[in-house]
C-alpha cells in the first residue's frame, strides 16, 4: 500500500486499570502501520500531549486508549477542537455510547430490543426514600437483575443481583464508580460482541464472537488470560438468529452516529432475540480481544485493517 | 456436522501443568501497570529506595569486579556461592547474633529463589505450610506452585500469637493434614509491619520443635530498625529446626539478586544440587560485586542511611494518617517497609483500588497476602519509596477516597445488608516484583 500519511500519534497506556491491555492494543496498531510504511509514534497521554500535539500536527491520531479518558469523548472532543483527524467515533457519538442509559434509549427508539431498566441518580435514593425505591425495584424488575455504573466502558463496579438482599450493596458499589446507576433486567442466552467496521465504504457488521467463559462470568480474568474462556467466530448461532443480531449490532452502531471500528455487546435469548447491552467505540485490539478475532474470522489482514481506518480518518 | 469446537487463544492451554493453576492476570495486577506513571503517587511498591545508595561506591565496586577479577566473575561458580561472598556474609549476620559456619551458607539468586528451592526440596502436593495471616504475597505464590496449601496462623501487634499456632497445628492435624514449614517473617514483617517479640520467638521454636516442624524463617528487614534493634534471629539460638533466609535486596540493591539460606547440614547439601540444577550457580558477577562492595566500603554506615530514610518517611506515613485518617487503626512499624491499615466495617480495599487509582493513590489491597480470600477490610501502605512530601499527598488521596465510601455507605445503611459477597480465594496473588 503507498500511503498519504506520513506520521501517524498512537495514544495508549493512559490511567485506568485497562493501561496494560491498552499499551498491548496501542502497540499492535503502532507495528501495523509501521509494516505499511507509516510513520508512527506511540505515546502515553499526559500533561504535554496537547502541546505536542498542537506543535507537532501530525496526519492522524489513533486513540487507543480504554477507559474514560479515550472512550467518553473528551480526548475525541479536544482532537476536534486542535483540527487534528483521529481514528475513530467522534467526541459526541462517544459520549452517547459512554453513558448507558442514553445508549439504550436511542437504540432501543431505532427498533433494537434493550434488557428493561431503571435509571437511578444516587440523589433519588435521598430525596425518594431508599426503601421506596427498593420496593418499586422489586416489584418491576424480576430477578436476577444486573446494577452497573451508567457510565463506564468496563465491568467495574457491575453485580449481577440473584437476591434482593444483595440489592443495597450492588447499588453502593455502582455508586462508587458513578452517581448514577442502571438496574437492568438479566437475560439469559448468548452472550457475543458483534464488531462493525467501515473503512469508508460503509458500516459492515463482521461474523459475531460467541462468548463463553470457563468460569461462567466474563470477568477481568476471563478477559485477558488466555485459556479461560472459549470463543465461537462465528458463533454457534444458527444462521436466521445470526443474521438478527447482525442487523441489530448495525442499527446500534447507526443509531448511535459512530464511525470507523466499533464492538456492539449482545445477548440472544432463547427464543432468538438479540438484545443490546452496550457499545464500545475503542474495542481493544490486544491477542485475546475480541473485535481482531472477528476481522481474522472476516479475512481481514489486521495490519491492513488498522492502516485502512487511518487512512479513512485522514480522508473523513 | 460435528460441533465447533471454538477457540480459546492458547492451543497449549490442556498440556500445562496443574501447578500454574494460580499463574494469571488480574485485575489487581493490572492496576499496578497505573502505578508507573509519575501522576500516581504509588504506597503500593515494596521497592527499596536504591537512589540512597551512592552511586560511586557501586560503580567503584563494579569496576574492580572487572578489572581485578573479570575472569572469575564472568565465570561459571560454585552453586553454594563463592566462598569469599559466604564468609562476609557469616559477618553480615553476625548483627544479627547468627553464629553459623561458611558451609552452612548457600547463596541464591535472591532469597525468592531459596523459597523456590526449599519448596522444591520440602512440599508435596496437598501439604500445607502454616504462614503467618497476613503474609508475603510471593512466598505464597511459590508454595502454591508447588500445590502446598498455606493456612495461616493469626497475629496481632506482636507478630504470630503461639496460642493461635498450637490451634492451627492441631486443626490441621486433627484434619489428617502433613504440616511441613512454618513461614515467618519476625522482623518488621510484611506486609504488617510487626516484630515478632523475644519471648514469643522462643515460644514458637518450642512449639515447631514439639510438632517437628520446620520453621522457615525469613529476614530480609531486620537490619532495618528505626531506632532498637529487634530480637535477635529466631536461627541465633536454634541451628537445627530453622532454615534462616537472607537477602542484600533491602541493605544494598535488588537488582544484584543475591540472598542467602542458612541450612542445617543434611538440607544445606541438598540446597545446594538443587541450586545447580535450576540455576547451574548464582551470579559470579553479582557476588564479586557485592564482596568487593562490602570489602572497600563503610556498608554499615550504608545501612545507617537506609535507616535514616525509611525512618524520616515511616514517620511522614504515621503523622498523615494521624492526620487524615484519626479514626482508623493502623500498625506502627519499628523498622522495614510497611504499614498495615484497617478499614472500617464494609469497606473492600480491592474494590476500591479502582477508585483510588482514579484519585492517583495506589496501595496493595490486604487480599493479596491472604491465600484463603481474607483481607478486603485491610491493605498495606508502603513508605520505602516515596519522599516524605509524597506520602502525605498519597495520604491525603487516599483519605478522600476512604471516605466517600464512607459517605455513600452511611446513605445506604438503612436499607439493608451491606456485607461483602464472599471473596475467592488467592485471586490476586501473583503481583509485579516491584510490589510484592
Amino acid at each position: 500500500m503507498i500511503s498519504k500519511l506520513t506520521r501517524v500519534v498512537v495514544l495508549a497506556g493512559g490511567i485506568s486499570h485497562e493501561r496494560d491491555v491498552s499499551l498491548r492494543s496501542g502497540r499492535r496498531v503502532a507495528d501495523s502501520l509501521l509494516e505499511h510504511g507509516i510513520e508512527v509514534e506511540l505515546r502515553d497521554p499526559d500533561a504535554s500531549l496537547l502541546g505536542y500535539l498542537r506543535d507537532t500536527r501530525p496526519d492522524v491520531v489513533w486513540p487507543a486508549l480504554h477507559g474514560a479518558s479515550g472512550e467518553d469523548g473528551a480526548l475525541r472532543g479536544l482532537l476536534e477542537f486542535l483540527g487534528i483527524p483521529f481514528v475513530g467515533s467522534r467526541s459526541e457519538p462517544a459520549r452517547l455510547a459512554w453513558d448507558k442509559p442514553t445508549a439504550k434509549t436511542l437504540v432501543g427508539r431505532a427498533g433494537v430490543s434493550t434488557p428493561r431498566s431503571i435509571t437511578l441518580p444516587r440523589d433519588a435514593f435521598r430525596e425518594l426514600g431508599a426503601e421506596a425505591v427498593f420496593d418499586a425495584i422489586h416489584d418491576e424488575l424480576p430477578l436476577p437483575v444486573v446494577v452497573k455504573p451508567a457510565q463506564g466502558g468496563s465491568a467495574q463496579g457491575v453485580t449481577i443481583v440473584e437476591d434482593e438482599a444483595g440489592l443495597p450493596r450492588a447499588m453502593v458499589d455502582a455508586y462508587t464508580y458513578n452517581d448514577v446507576a442502571i438496574v437492568e433486567q438479566r437475560i439469559a442466552g448468548t452472550e457475543i460482541a458483534v464488531g462493525i467496521l467501515d473503512t469508508g465504504e460503509g458500516p459492515v457488521a463482521l461474523p459475531a464472537v460467541e462468548i463463553e467463559p470457563l468460569s461462567g462470568v466474563y470477568s477481568f480474568e476471563a478477559r485477558y488470560n488466555a485459556g479461560e474462556t472459549r470463543f465461537y467466530v462465528p458463533s454457534r448461532l444458527r444462521d436466521d438468529v445470526a443474521a438478527r443480531a447482525a442487523e441489530a449490532a448495525l442499527t446500534a452502531h447507526q443509531a448511535l452516529g459512530l464511525r470507523h471500528l466499533s464492538r456492539v455487546d449482545l445477548i440472544v435469548d432463547g427464543a432468538g432475540t438479540p438484545w443490546f447491552l452496550e457499545a464500545n467505540v475503542l474495542p481493544g485490539l490486544t491477542e485475546t480481544s475480541l473485535v481482531p478475532q472477528a476481522l481474522e474470522a472476516a479475512g481481514h489482514d489486521l495490519g491492513w485493517v488498522y492502516a485502512t481506518l487511518a487512512e479513512a480518518a485522514l480522508e473523513a | 456436522m460435528t460441533e465447533p469446537q471454538g477457540n480459546n487463544l492458547d492451543p497449549w492451554y490442556s498440556h500445562y501443568a496443574q501447578r500454574t493453576a494460580g499463574l494469571s492476570a488480574s485485575e489487581v495486577r493490572a492496576l499496578f501497570a497505573v502505578a508507573s506513571r509519575p501522576e500516581v503517587v504509588s504506597l503500593a511498591g515494596g521497592m527499596p529506595y536504591v537512589s540512597a545508595l551512592p552511586q560511586e561506591l557501586v560503580a567503584s565496586a563494579v569496576e574492580r569486579t572487572v578489572r581485578e577479577s573479570g575472569a572469575v566473575a564472568l565465570q561459571y561458580g560454585s552453586g553454594q556461592g563463592t566462598p569469599r561472598l559466604r564468609e562476609q556474609i557469616l559477618e553480615v549476620m553476625a548483627l544479627e547474633g547468627i553464629r553459623a559456619s561458611v558451609d552452612d551458607v548457600v547463596v541464591t539468586t535472591g532469597s525468592q529463589h531459596a523459597l523456590e528451592l526449599m519448596s522444591k526440596l520440602f512440599l508435596d502436593p496437598g501439604d500445607v505450610v502454616i504462614a503467618e495471616g497476613p503474609s508475603y504475597v510471593t512466598a505464597m505464590t511459590v508454595f502454591r506452585s508447588y500445590q502446598a496449601e498455606v493456612a495461616h496462623t493469626a497475629m496481632d501487634d506482636e507478630g504470630l500469637i503461639p496460642q493461635a499456632l498450637r490451634e492451627t497445628i492441631a486443626r490441621l492435624r486433627a484434619a489428617g493434614r502433613t504440616i511441613k514449614l512454618l513461614y515467618t517473617i519476625p522482623s518488621f514483617q510484611n506486609p504488617m509491619g510487626v516484630t515478632l517479640s523475644w519471648q514469643r520467638r522462643m515460644e514458637v521454636l518450642e512449639i515447631a520443635r514439639e510438632n517437628g516442624i520446620l520453621v522457615l524463617e525469613d529476614n530480609p528487614y531486620g537490619l532495618l530498625y528505626f531506632d532498637q534493634p529487634p530480637p535477635q534471629a529466631m536461627r541465633s539460638v536454634d541451628d537445627e529446626g530453622v532454615v534462616y533466609l537472607g537477602t542484600f535486596s533491602k541493605t544494598l540493591a535488588p537488582g544484584l539478586r543475591v540472598g542467602w539460606a542458612v541450612a542445617p547440614h543434611a538440607i544445606r547439601e541438598k540446597l545446594v544440587l538443587a541450586n545447580e540444577a535450576a540455576v547451574l550457580s548464582p551470579s559470579s558477577f553479582s557476588q564479586t560485586v557485592i564482596s568487593e562492595y562490602l570489602a572497600t566500603a563503610d556498608w554499615r554506615g550504608q545501612i545507617d542511611v537506609f535507616r535514616g530514610v525509611y525512618r524520616e518517611r515511616r514517620d511522614a506515613m504515621l503523622a498523615a494518617l494521624a492526620e487524615q485518617l484519626p479514626t482508623l487503626s493502623w500498625t506502627v512499624p519499628a523498622g522495614g517497609f510497611y504499614v498495615w491499615l484497617n478499614l472500617p466495617p464494609h469497606l473492600d480495599a480491592k474494590a476500591m483500588l479502582p477508585r483510588a487509582v482514579k484519585e492517583l493513590v495506589a496501595y496493595t489491597p490486604g487480599t493479596a497476602f491472604y491465600a484463603d480470600g481474607g483481607g478486603r477490610d485491610a491493605m498495606r501502605l508502603s513508605f520505602c519509596y516515596p519522599a516524605p512530601d509524597f506520602i502525605r499527598e498519597g495520604i491525603r488521596r487516599l483519605a478522600t477516597v476512604i471516605n466517600g465510601e464512607l459517605t455513600l455507605l452511611s446513605e445506604f445503611s438503612q436499607t439493608g445488608p451491606l456485607t461483602l459477597p464472599a471473596a475467592p480465594a488467592a485471586a490476586d496473588s501473583v503481583l509485579p516484583p516491584s510490589i510484592g
